[in-house]
């Protein structure tokens, strides 16, 4: 069965079960998205996909909001610019988000200041967290999307290793009692890389290659291919850079990962370097 | 969930089962160890070790004691349900109760809610085949599947997890004693004719020797030269100091691995082989037959080459030209012989990411499951119904005396994989080494502690270990894991009675005793 709204004054038709994020990927439309993953269950946390719907008194986010038939979406009122350049101010004046991937053109189209709020402003940062040889957790990147929690727990891997501790700036995603990870339950699925939006989370070595200036995605070739462990067969993206492996995800709409990998998949490649 | 930690060995499959879980499916875990997966299940059967036929003839017993067997699923699609029901019959719940040590009335809900539920799945791995009885094992699984009809349905079905990225893969393309690719008897004149036709050469019609009865013409002398392609024998092998003898006592070894393995290093020859997954093209088949690509994303280090260029250049040096064939070219002549396969172009691999087998040709859409069959209407396209095979239950070979009092049982960890050669290499923040895992109470009654080290004692070897004292254990049962073989190799201590059937040792049942060391 599908469902025709309108996105904008067009008509857009859309299977029975989308969201209007779905509706508006469809249309095409650039939508800002920080929270959002199709691997996981949308917490609305981030705000910046906010839209307008006809009848509906507040704005509503995009990513979570079943289309229905007869929807009336706007995207593009002032209202939904106001919001989105808004959310994206806050932010980016709180959190580093110099290696979030979007997030720049997203102030650029929506003529987002962050510095307006002075240079004095209250940010979320802090030192990064490198415990092990695996990945940083740098919080300074944060905004506490809840995605990395959401991968660590039902959606994906069930681990519940990470939550949210703290209240307002003091607010930081944590290990029980804030212990380092590898006391912690963490099972180095580094599913929480696979989903972070913003590079808080980072395999230690695009942390490093960073840190000394190598890091070169315009070097970098991706290629898929299957995992060498276990018989699940799960897909592999092979992100590679001079001839060595410098990162790997998992192609999100992959019916065997969903875009989650475990430690061996995911780490376990230095025998090849 | 039978003798299998997917949390640990298959954690992607683990999601989906997980997935279930939430979903509201009871989980039913049959293991020694409380392991990660047993921690999910509704139910955790803490089965001794070996124990498995006792527990599913019960299991059987107790679904036709109460009416739950699937009557009209029986009589249509199998043979040999009178002979199967008169066989359990010795194996009342308080039978099996005093062979596995799971109580009587756990057994009976395990019965129950098996043959009650709407869809049901028996999955497996090592834990059932790692045993000298391993295809009797299967065989009183798939007893339970037929009769409950818990099979050939969407969500039911009897699940072995492969444990290795290519090894249904490997036996798919014929790498068995008895099979052309695509399961086809060597031993048919036709079907091999088809092979022989294509290679241009004679194929020896006769089936071959499975590992453990290769391990066994080495000591008659009949087996005298071995060419061994990713495969690390004089470690991963149960009572590897004895494996190690055979190999060495070979007249000649050949070894293509992508390291200097423990085997490699016995080796006459090395050919020094690039990583398939990474550094060549390819296919691997997964545990669901579903066939997919590998690519190549790095250039193999030094003189390695990949697999086809190998042995294409060795069959060169022996004569025969083949010339350097693409793996792509490869596949199609193997689609052309392996009817299975015929259906699975690269192009169609790569746009639909994997087929799964059998996929007949370009229109067929793959099997998501097999032995639908079963259910068909028509007897004709139903076919041979599948038989009940009663079996009966013999205890491990490895007897528990005062001597040897302790079950130590052996299974992989979460970061780590067989014998180490891939694992080793990454810097994992888990991995603690080898150690011998005890329970608290059978520490304490060595008069050890945790980080203690001790020396283990089989009939066959010894090794030294730290102990770590684990929840998830039962007095009487140990566990260590192979892949530390360098440091403790603990292969020395396991025993290499094997299934005659399978040719599979019982690496899952070892009596040892333990002394502190010091």
């Amino acid at each position: 069965m599908t469902i025709e709204l309108r996105i904008d004054g067009v008509p857009i038709e859309v299977e029975d079960g989308a969201t209007v994020l779905d509706a508006l990927q469809l249309a095409g439309l650039d939508t800002p998205t920080l929270c959002y993953g199709p691997n996981l269950t949308p917490v609305n946390a981030c705000r910046v996909c906010m839209v307008e719907v006809e009848g509906s008194r507040t704005l509503v986010p995009a990513c979570s909001r079943p289309a229905e038939p007869d929807m009336v979406v706007s995207t593009n009122t002032d209202r939904v610019r106001h919001s989105r350049r808004l959310v994206l101010e806050f932010l980016a004046s709180s959190v580093d988000l110099s290696v979030a991937p979007g997030v720049g053109a997203w102030l650029d189209e929506y003529g987002a200041e962050p510095s307006r709020f002075g240079a004095d402003r209250a940010t979320v940062g802090q030192p990064v967290k490198v415990q092990d040889d695996l990945y940083i957790r740098d919080y300074a990147k944060c905004i506490l999307c809840y995605k990395c929690v959401e991968a660590c727990g039902v959606d994906a891997q069930n681990t519940f290793a990470i939550s949210v501790a703290g209240r307002g700036f003091e607010a930081t995603i944590s290990t029980e009692f804030d212990v380092a990870l590898p006391d912690s339950a963490c099972v180095y699925c580094g599913n929480c890389i696979g989903v972070c939006p913003t590079g808080a989370l980072m395999f230690k070595t695009e942390f490093d290659m960073r840190e000394n200036g190598t890091w070169d995605e315009d070097r970098q070739t991706v290629t898929e291919t299957i995992c060498s462990f276990c018989g699940v067969g799960c897909s592999l993206e092979l992100f590679v850079q001079d001839n060595r492996i410098v990162k790997v995800l998992s192609p999100l709409d992959h019916d065997v990962t969903d875009g989650h990998l475990c430690i061996k998949g995911r780490f376990g490649w230095e025998h090849i370097q | 969930m039978w003798g299998s930690n997917a949390r640990e060995a298959h954690p992607i499959f683990f999601h989906h089962l997980l997935k279930g879980v939430h979903n509201g499916a009871r989980l039913y875990a049959v293991d020694p160890r409380r392991t990660a997966s047993a921690a999910w299940a509704d139910v955790w059967l803490g089965i001794d070790v070996g124990a498995d036929i006792a527990v599913a003839n019960a299991v059987g017993r107790e679904i036709i004691a109460h009416d739950l067997h699937n009557a009209e699923f029986i009589a249509r699609a199998t043979t040999g349900f009178e002979a199967y029901a008169a066989a359990m019959q010795p194996y009342t719940l308080d039978y099996a109760e005093q062979i596995s040590g799971v109580p009587a009335e756990v057994i009976g809900g395990l019965a129950r809610d098996y043959a009650t539920a709407g869809t049901a799945q028996l999955c497996w791995t090592l834990g059932i085949t790692e045993h000298r009885s391993a295809t009797d094992n299967v065989l009183a699984l798939i007893n339970l599947a037929l009769l409950t009809g818990h099979v050939g349905r969407w969500g039911s079905g009897l699940v072995p997890i492969r444990g290795q990225n290519n090894v249904q893969g490997g036996g798919d393309m014929g790498a068995l004693p008895d099979k052309l690719p695509g399961f086809q008897s060597v031993e048919d004149d036709e079907l091999r004719g088809k092979f022989e036709a294509q290679w241009g050469a004679p194929v020896p019609p006769d089936k071959g020797w499975h590992l453990s009865l290769m391990f066994e013409a080495m000591d008659r002398g009949d087996l005298r030269a071995l060419y061994i392609i990713g495969e690390n024998p004089a470690q991963a092998e149960a009572d590897a100091a004895h494996a190690r003898e055979r190999l060495a006592g070979l007249d000649f070894m050949v070894v293509q691995d992508i390291f200097l393995t423990r085997t490699a290093q016995m080796a006459d020859v090395v050919f020094p082989a690039a990583a398939a997954w990474a550094e060549t093209e390819g296919t691997v088949t997964n545990s669901e037959r579903r066939v997919q690509r590998v690519r190549k994303a790095l250039d193999p280090p030094g003189e390695a080459r990949d697999d086809i260029a190998i042995v294409s250049a060795l069959a060169k040096r022996m004569g025969h030209d083949w010339g350097y064939p693409t793996a792509e070219e490869l596949w199609d002549e193997l689609r052309s012989l392996s009817p299975m396969h015929a259906g699975m172009s690269y192009r169609r691999l790569e746009a639909l990411r994997g087929l799964q087998w059998p996929c007949r040709d370009e229109e067929d859409p793959g099997s998501p499951f097999l032995h639908g069959r079963l259910w068909a209407e028509d007897p004709a396209e139903r076919g041979r119904p599948a038989p009940f095979t009663p079996v009966e239950w013999i205890p491990p070979a490895d007897e528990l005396t005062t001597e040897y009092p302790l079950r130590l049982t052996t299974g992989r960890r979460l970061d780590s994989y067989n014998t180490g050669v891939q694992s080793g290499g990454y810097s994992s923040p888990r991995r603690h080494g080898e150690s011998l895992d005890l329970d608290p109470e059978d520490a304490a009654a060595l008069g050890v502690e945790d980080g203690d080290r001790v020396r283990v004692i089989s009939r066959r070897g010894s090794v030294e270990a730290p102990v770590r004292l684990v929840r998830g254990l039962r007095p009487g049962l140990a566990f260590m894991t192979p892949h530390f073989p360098d440091d403790v190799d603990v292969n020395s201590l396991t025993i290499d009675v094997w299934d005659p059937k399978s040719g599979t040792a019982e690496f899952k049942a070892t009596a040892v005793r333990v002394e502190k060391v010091g």
